[in-house]
């Protein structure tokens, strides 16, 4: 069972696919009923479900303590000989979180897409196939490995926004696509120069690479080859992440996408960007992590401040919540700057909080577009005011909503739940990573951290604007018969909720499975400061 | 290495002669009116019959023919691949409708002889043979492009292909009869032993230049790639669909079997690495550059084949054995991938007259079997991960790291990777994002939806004979003798 586990974690959504398209074929051929698609939901949702109940069972048995290599669930075995090529997937405590996420969000996500109507069996399996590739991501160790299941997110992505999404759905997929591919390209090299360039024979077993890497000695038009090494991962990472300024797919990708996917991209495909520095760029080339830290530092106060403020600017609530993305990833890439604190805590701070970060803006942003997917569900606009060049003249430049706190108190309950712990507020848990965060950073860049904290004040400028837009005023009588939330998005927002509550209060059992792996990081990195 | 007489040669040339009495069987029967149908099945028979001597036919380092040819495994790797692209063209062709049913019969024979002409191109050991194994490819090749007699833009494929070709091999020859000068021989081996003592470095300089132009036109390497676009369009879409992967199988072949013997022991003087590096920088990024805008679909598939034999290039301008394998599997996959994407295209011209981007709309979802081949296929073109258009990919890659040489030219690759895909993509946009509400499926011919299937499924299956296939294509470069 346990060696198993995490080949199941992976594959599991790939035979749900599978499923699917039997069931599918036996349909087709009459020997099965399935003029009702709620059969390919229910298939997807069992499946997640099974994938959610592995990810805790995995998380009940973990032990952070132990290495990689000694844990109990890592496999390792020989894929392609003859190119080094092994699978080798295995846990840590910077995955475990990651996982856990994934998980969830997928399950939830099932949940959130089902009144999807529109071609419900490719929905759902290439749904299944993009869960795959995110686990795959999370758990793989080679680096082929991981840049496979990379790979294989994108295209299930593209055809989930280019045929779900909303109207500008052809342009945002293809934008996304190429965006991806191009930093992933570039982190294709870069993964064949480690395998080539690393003495200690050419692998892509990156445990192995974690002595090896930092021993390369070469360099190319007249660059050092670790940097460029360095700058090809980094093109990869950052335009996934993203980082400033790349980050131009990403507020037409997650406004054009369908609720479920943004969802997904904004929860768990920005924290592969980050989940890779940590992961690979970090530990291989630690001297590079600390040059780069500075720049790393700028580029994610810039992402704080611009992602801020072109949130503030926003008249689209979703659009809104996308560019808010970009701020809070900011806050991963200044935390882990903070690497090269002297002071250890400073460090311990700023990685634990990077990663945290990453974890709670997963479940925040995942309630955050749910509650607009929701609202958007009933009134099909979420303009928070009209554009001055709306097609209905009468109510350009008003607002698209009003009042509705009283309308919808169970809705209106958990908006402000979701937009306080977005704006940072403390007893939940986007406060604590955030200030953990700023507390590894400050610890390395005053001048900019100090600078960085204004994102706090500019988060909550748009965040409370919104708010008071919509719920507060006067009741708008045109939207007099939406409807409270359902059973079903209670069930989506409540496990949510309940976790940004609870980290918020009590980080720390997500801190202490973190903990032990970003205690190494750290001492991997350190003797090169 | 020892030279057989003409008579002790014919053992070893048993699949040759096998097209060949299959090429006169078809012309007979093409003459008789009530025998016209069975060209079809004779010409498989006779393929595949081709097929079963090939693989009892042991590789041999000789030279057969008073050293004319050489059946060493890397011609026999070649035969089969361009035997396979000449049969899955074969047996696709009885129903379509881009070639009429009067003139089958010579089409038939035309591929056939093509094919007879590609062995001799992959097996040619001496300069003159080589020159007629070009020429043996090339005529017979402006017959079949200009085969719709009716149609202009046939004619005008056939007459534009006419025009270049000659051209191009004109220029050739005019380098081979260089080396005939220089060595006073026509044998390859001969040549090669005179020229590592030769020092005027320009003279052979000029050499490889004009012998490019031959080559370079075979596998439309830019610039010599200007025929491919129009002869593409022009031509009926089997055809082009042969075009675009046999003759480059075949070229790739001679290119590798003429440089590496011919200009391996001056490569320190002569740098032509160099001049291919280049080469295949421009040839990837005017084909893909190119194929952007691209609205036809087989003018489209032309460009796109293009950049394909660009990314081949950056093998081959890495000298060594590990290049010379990721040209080989590069080829292998690019035949299957290719083939799958243009027999889709057969499909929807033959069946909804569908040759602009904009007649496949909607496609996607009425036909959703074959629509996800396709897409499978595309994705492997463009050289997605986990096809295996990427491990190809990634093998080309690969050795430009080991050797740490064109490093710059790695780059190159990559970026035309991405811009690649933006005009795959466009097709697979096409067929699923857009609608088309009038659209009535068709049925699919069961060969052609087999064919689609089981070539576009070689883009994923090929994990599980990946690492077999590697082995055995070192295995094949250690038997020729040539490294």
């Amino acid at each position: 069972m346990n060696s198993s586990i995490l080949s199941l974690l992976i594959f599991l959504p790939v035979m749900g696919a599978i499923g699917m398209l039997i069931i599918a074929f036996l349909g087709k051929q009459g020997l099965m009923k399935t003029e009702n698609k709620d059969i390919y939901k229910y298939v997807a949702l069992v499946v997640t479900g099974v994938q959610m109940l592995l990810a805790f069972f995995l998380y009940a048995n973990f032990d952070p303590t132990l290495p990689v290599t000694q844990s109990p669930f890592t496999v390792q075995f020989d894929w392609i000989p003859s190119f080094n090529i092994e699978y080798y997937i295995g846990v840590d405590g910077l995955s475990m979180p990651m996982v856990i996420l994934a998980a969830l969000l997928s399950f939830l996500c099932i949940l959130i897409s089902w009144n999807v109507e529109k071609h419900v069996l490719g929905y759902f399996s290439l749904f299944l196939l993009l869960d795959a590739g995110m686990m795959g991501v999370f758990l793989s160790l080679d680096f082929f490995l991981f840049y496979i299941f990379w790979e294989v997110m994108l295209l299930p992505m593209y055809f989930l926004i280019g045929m779900w999404g909303g109207p500008q759905r052809h342009y945002a997929a293809i934008k996304f696509f190429l965006y991806t591919l191009f930093g992933s390209v570039f982190m294709l090299l870069g993964m064949l120069a480690l395998y080539f360039y690393a003495p200690g024979g050419n692998s892509f077993n990156l445990i192995h690479l974690i002595t090896q890497a930092p021993q390369i000695d070469a360099s190319l038009w007249g660059f050092d080859m670790r940097f460029l090494i360095w700058i090809a991962l980094f093109i990869g990472f950052a335009i996934k992440v993203p980082v400033f300024p790349f980050h131009t797919w990403l507020p037409l990708a997650h406004v054009e996408a369908p609720t479920a996917i943004s969802v997904i991209l904004a929860g768990v495909l920005l924290k592969m960007g980050t989940y890779g520095f940590l992961r690979i760029s970090y530990p291989l080339l630690p001297e590079e992590a600390v040059n780069f830290s500075f720049m790393m530092a700028l580029l994610g106060v810039i992402n704080i401040i611009w992602g801020a403020l072109n949130a503030i600017a926003q008249i689209d609530l979703k659009k809104m919540i996308a560019y808010s993305s970009v701020s809070h990833m900011g806050y991963v890439l200044l935390g882990m700057s903070g690497i090269v604190g002297t002071e250890s805590a400073g460090a311990q701070a700023g990685m634990n909080g990077a990663v945290m970060q990453m974890f709670n803006h997963g479940t925040i942003t995942a309630m955050l577009f749910t509650l607009v997917g929701v609202l958007y569900d009933q009134a099909h606009h979420r303009w928070i005011v009209y554009p001055m060049d709306y097609k209905d003249p009468e109510l350009a430049g008003k607002l698209g909503f009003g009042g509705l706190a009283s309308k919808l108190p169970v809705f209106n309950g958990f908006i402000i739940l979701a937009f306080f712990a977005g704006l940072g507020l403390p007893a939940l848990s986007g406060f604590i990573s955030e200030a953990m965060c700023f507390i590894g950073g400050f610890g390395s860049f005053r001048v900019l951290t100090i600078i960085g904290t204004l994102g706090i004040l500019l988060n909550a400028i748009y965040f409370l604007r919104a708010y008071q837009r919509i719920f507060l005023g006067p009741f708008n009588e045109k939207y007099s018969d939406l409807k409270d939330m359902s059973l079903r998005d209670m069930a989506v927002i409540i496990p949510l909720a309940f976790l940004t509550l609870l980290f918020g209060v009590y980080p720390q059992p997500l801190l202490e499975i973190m903990r032990h792996s970003m205690t190494k990081l750290i001492l991997l990195v350190q003797p090169f400061i | 290495m020892e030279y057989l007489s003409n008579i002790n040669s014919l053992t070893s040339y048993l699949p040759e002669l096998m097209i060949v009495v299959t090429i006169l069987a078809v012309f007979i029967m093409e003459s008789i009116s009530s025998y016209r149908p069975l060209t079809y099945i004779t010409t498989i028979v006779g393929l595949i019959f081709a097929g079963l001597l090939l693989m009892i036919s042991s590789s041999s380092t000789n030279l057969l023919f008073e050293g004319m040819i050489i059946n060493d495994s890397l011609a026999i790797f070649f035969k089969w691949l361009i035997l396979l692209s000449t049969l899955s063209i074969v047996l696709i062709s009885r129903d379509d409708e881009s070639v009429l049913d009067e003139v089958k019969g010579e089409y038939y024979a035309m591929l056939l002889i093509i094919t007879l002409g590609m062995f001799a191109m992959v097996s040619a050991k001496n300069l003159l043979m080589i020159y007629l194994a070009i020429e043996m490819v090339s005529i017979p090749s402006y017959i079949i492009a200009g085969i719709s007699k009716n149609d202009r833009e046939s004619n005008e494929a056939s007459l534009k292909y006419v025009i270049y070709g000659s051209f191009a091999s004109g220029i050739m020859l005019f380098g081979l009869s260089f080396l005939y000068g220089i060595a006073g021989s026509l044998d390859i081996n001969v040549v090669a032993s005179k020229l590592a003592s030769f020092d005027s470095s320009l003279t052979v300089y000029m050499i490889i230049i004009f012998i490019l132009v031959g080559f370079g036109y075979k596998i439309s390497m830019v610039p010599f790639h200007y025929w491919t676009p129009d002869v593409y369009q022009g031509a009926p879409i089997t055809v082009t669909a042969f075009l675009s992967v046999a003759p480059k199988a075949a070229g790739f072949a001679i290119l590798i079997r003429f440089f590496y013997t011919l200009f391996i022991d001056n490569i320190e003087i002569l740098q032509w690495p160099q001049l291919i590096a280049v080469m295949a920088a421009l040839t990837m990024t005017v084909g893909n550059v190119l194929a952007l805008n691209q609205t036809n679909i087989k003018r489209l598939l032309a460009y796109s084949s293009i950049s394909h034999v660009g990314f081949m290039l950056v093998a081959f301008s890495i000298v060594s054995i590990d290049s010379v394998v990721s040209i080989m599997f590069y080829m292998f996959f690019y035949i299957f991938m290719n083939l799958s994407a243009f027999y889709m295209a057969i499909y929807m011209s033959n069946k909804y007259g569908a040759n602009e981007i904009d007649q496949w709309n909607g496609i996607g979802l009425k036909a959703p079997l074959l629509s996800f081949f396709m897409v499978l296929s595309l994705a492997s073109l463009a050289g997605l991960p986990p096809t295996s258009g990427f491990v190809a990919k990634v093998y080309v890659l690969r050795n430009l790291f080991a050797e740490s040489n064109f490093l710059w030219l790695g780059v190159v690759a990559i970026i035309n990777t991405v811009i690649s895909l933006y005009y795959y993509f466009k097709i697979v946009r096409a067929m699923y994002f857009m609608k088309n509400d009038e659209l009535v499926v068709q049925n699919c011919n069961p060969i052609l939806f087999w064919s689609i299937i089981i070539f576009s499924l070689q883009n994923i299956i090929f994990y599980f004979y990946w690492p077999n296939l590697i082995e055995s294509l070192n295995m094949i470069l250690i038997n020729t003798g040539i490294f």
